[in-house]
């Protein structure tokens, strides 16, 4: 019954296909491109967390604060306790993220635009300061994070875990997907319209994007989380500086609010625009991924999912 | 007890800003599906009355009853929940979103089944529900519209009609025709009117245009530097030296030296 509703909803069947061809594709390429993948696919995850907030409104400046926590919580679960199993991992990661979300929530969900932006900005950089200064949080070196485990399997390749990477992507993108077309959902668009309606209709509107900001948290520690066990290590700067968070909020606007599916692919070739801006110019990569936004904002202001919108067979089916 | 019978019981409501006193002293009971009209000049205190029973506002003192509960200072999220709503002056929909949704979203919140996650926000029995609000505020044909290309008079019926999908018992109507074209003015009225007599619903309605107030209400409350100075049927307020002074004079071209309080604006 539910199987069936959910394969009636087309963007849903469309993100299991395409992740499902990922998935045989993954099997044919090289590893640094499986590598690359990887790193895209858990950035995505960190950035559809972004999106949530986005559809209400709300940009967060500091989401490297939930990308960090969940990276250091698989580092530092298993230099204190030895576990590398990915579903321990993965849950540690989520659970982190999201706790420290729901707290920050009752502070954040009161703040808009700017305010919001900064505060968030603020509170990454506050876990940024407390890493570097600390030993025992392995200060600006980090950690190394060992291979991850498969319920006590040791795989001796990549793959296993770009299918774990695969799964909860998938996972992830059709919840947003039921989340997005329920009433719940809806208010997002609500809340950003027009919050004053919202609370005559009876709702709170601090309440609503609590609830979307602790979601928005959880998907990112657990990208956070995938992204190390791929990496294989976590420090500071590659995680948790403000540099990261500037990363998703560029990832979000080449990407495009548009679709469940676009951070993905945004993320993905975010990944290998930087792979080869550095190939091809090691001194001045900075300037192609800068010059490709420019370009994006000024030509698909909708991102790279506007590019598939236009897609004739697209078209076509949304006129039936 | 001879308010038994009451949807609203107002008692000594009293509201001061720093020192400016924007209600005073008022006391009146509304009616079951009795249709109620607020006028007086800009700074009488209407919408801070209004805004004080949909609790936008706490009062300074005072006793607010609805159906014998007492609701002094509820928040506006739970007055709706209990059966007052209101619409705006400025309409206030969701200006990105189809008429269609806009309804879906009111009723959902309306109904408290938001929190049903599996279930999209366009399932039949809501849809079915929009549609038949829609026919009663003849918005079907802009069904499909997004809420921000509507015409003035058009979004103010979408702004009402997303208020009442509650059924409240009492509605009010903050200016319901200002910005509206006059051509538009009844016809916008007629079809309110009609829809809300049906359900039976109170309604307490903020106006400038006295033929409205005159055609649609049965009962006329007349504000004047925070007090009701007439409350009355409209054919003896409209009658009402004080009110002629008051209310309508200033309408007529007397010039007046403008020294009452300052409404303080909403949203």
């Amino acid at each position: 019954m539910i199987i069936k509703a959910l394969s009636a909803d087309r963007t849903i069947s469309w993100v299991v296909a395409s992740f499902a061809i990922l998935a045989i594709v993954g099997l044919m390429v090289p590893n640094w491109v499986l590598n690359g993948t990887m790193f895209g696919l858990a950035r995505g995850l960190a950035v559809l967390g972004l999106l949530v907030l986005w559809r209400t409104g709300l940009v967060s400046f500091g989401h490297a604060l939930y990308f960090g926590l969940g990276a250091y919580a698989v580092a530092l679960l298993e230099k204190y306790t030895g576990v590398s199993d990915v579903f321990v991992r993965l849950a540690v990661a989520l659970a982190t993220a999201a706790a420290v979300g729901f707290m920050l929530g009752f502070v954040l969900r009161n703040h808009r635009g700017i305010f919001f932006a900064m505060l968030s900005l603020a509170f990454s950089m506050v876990l940024y300061g407390v890493l570097i200064k600390s030993e025992a949080l392995g200060s600006t070196d980090g950690f190394s994070v060992s291979q991850t485990t498969i319920l006590g399997w040791q795989p001796e390749t990549k793959y296993p875990l770009f299918l774990t990477i695969i799964l909860t992507g998938v996972v992830a993108a059709v919840g947003m997907q039921i989340y997005f077309r329920s009433a719940l959902g809806h208010l997002t668009t609500a809340v950003r319209d027009n919050e004053i309606r919202v609370e005559y209709l009876g709702y709170s509107v601090a309440q609503a994007i609590h609830i979307k900001y602790v979601l928005s948290a959880a998907l990112t520690g657990a990208a956070g989380g995938l992204f190390a066990m791929a990496l294989g290590q976590v420090d500071p700067d590659s995680m948790v500086n403000w540099t990261v968070s500037g990363e998703l909020v560029f990832i979000s606007i080449l990407s495009g609010p548009g679709s469940v599916a676009a951070p993905f692919i945004g993320a993905v070739a975010f990944e290998f625009l930087r792979t080869f801006a550095f190939e091809l110019a090691p001194h001045a990569w900075q300037l192609i991924v800068g010059g490709t936004l420019l370009g994006i904002i000024l030509f698909l202001p909708r991102g790279l999912w506007s590019l598939i919108e236009r897609l004739p067979m697209r078209q076509e089916r949304d006129r039936e | 007890m001879n308010n038994a019978h009451s949807v609203l019981r107002i008692r000594d409501l009293n509201k001061s800003f720093a020192g400016i006193v924007a209600a005073k002293n008022i006391n009146t009971d509304i009616k079951p599906g009795e249709v109620v009209g607020i006028i007086g000049a800009n700074g009488a205190g209407k919408t801070v009355f209004v805004n004080m029973i949909t609790g936008y506002l706490k009062p300074t003192s005072g006793l607010i009853e609805f159906e014998g509960r007492n609701i002094t200072g509820i928040e506006p999220r739970n007055a709706t929940h209990i059966g007052v709503s209101r619409s705006f002056q400025i309409s206030q929909v969701f200006m990105s979103m189809t008429v269609m949704n806009n309804l879906l979203v009111a009723i959902s919140l309306a109904n408290r089944d938001s929190c049903s996650l599996l279930r999209p926000l366009n399932s039949p029995r809501r849809v079915r529900e929009c549609e038949r609000v829609m026919e009663c505020y003849q918005l079907l044909k802009y069904r499909d519209q997004v809420a921000g290309t509507l015409a003035q008079g058009v979004r103010k019926l979408l702004d009402i009609a997303m208020a009442v999908v509650s059924k409240p018992r009492l509605l009010l109507l903050d200016e319901p025709t200002s910005g509206v074209s006059i051509d538009e003015k009844f016809d916008l009225m007629d079809i309110v009117v009609n829809a809300l007599k049906e359900q039976g619903t109170a309604v307490l309605f903020v106006e400038h245009d006295m033929d409205i107030v005159q055609r649609y209400v049965d009962r006329i409350m007349a504000f004047y530097q925070g007090e009701i100075i007439c409350d009355a049927p409209p054919e003896l307020a409209l009658r009402d030296a004080k009110v002629i002074e008051y209310v309508l004079g200033f309408r007529h071209g007397t010039e007046q030296v403008d020294d009452r309080p300052k409404e303080p604006r909403h949203a």
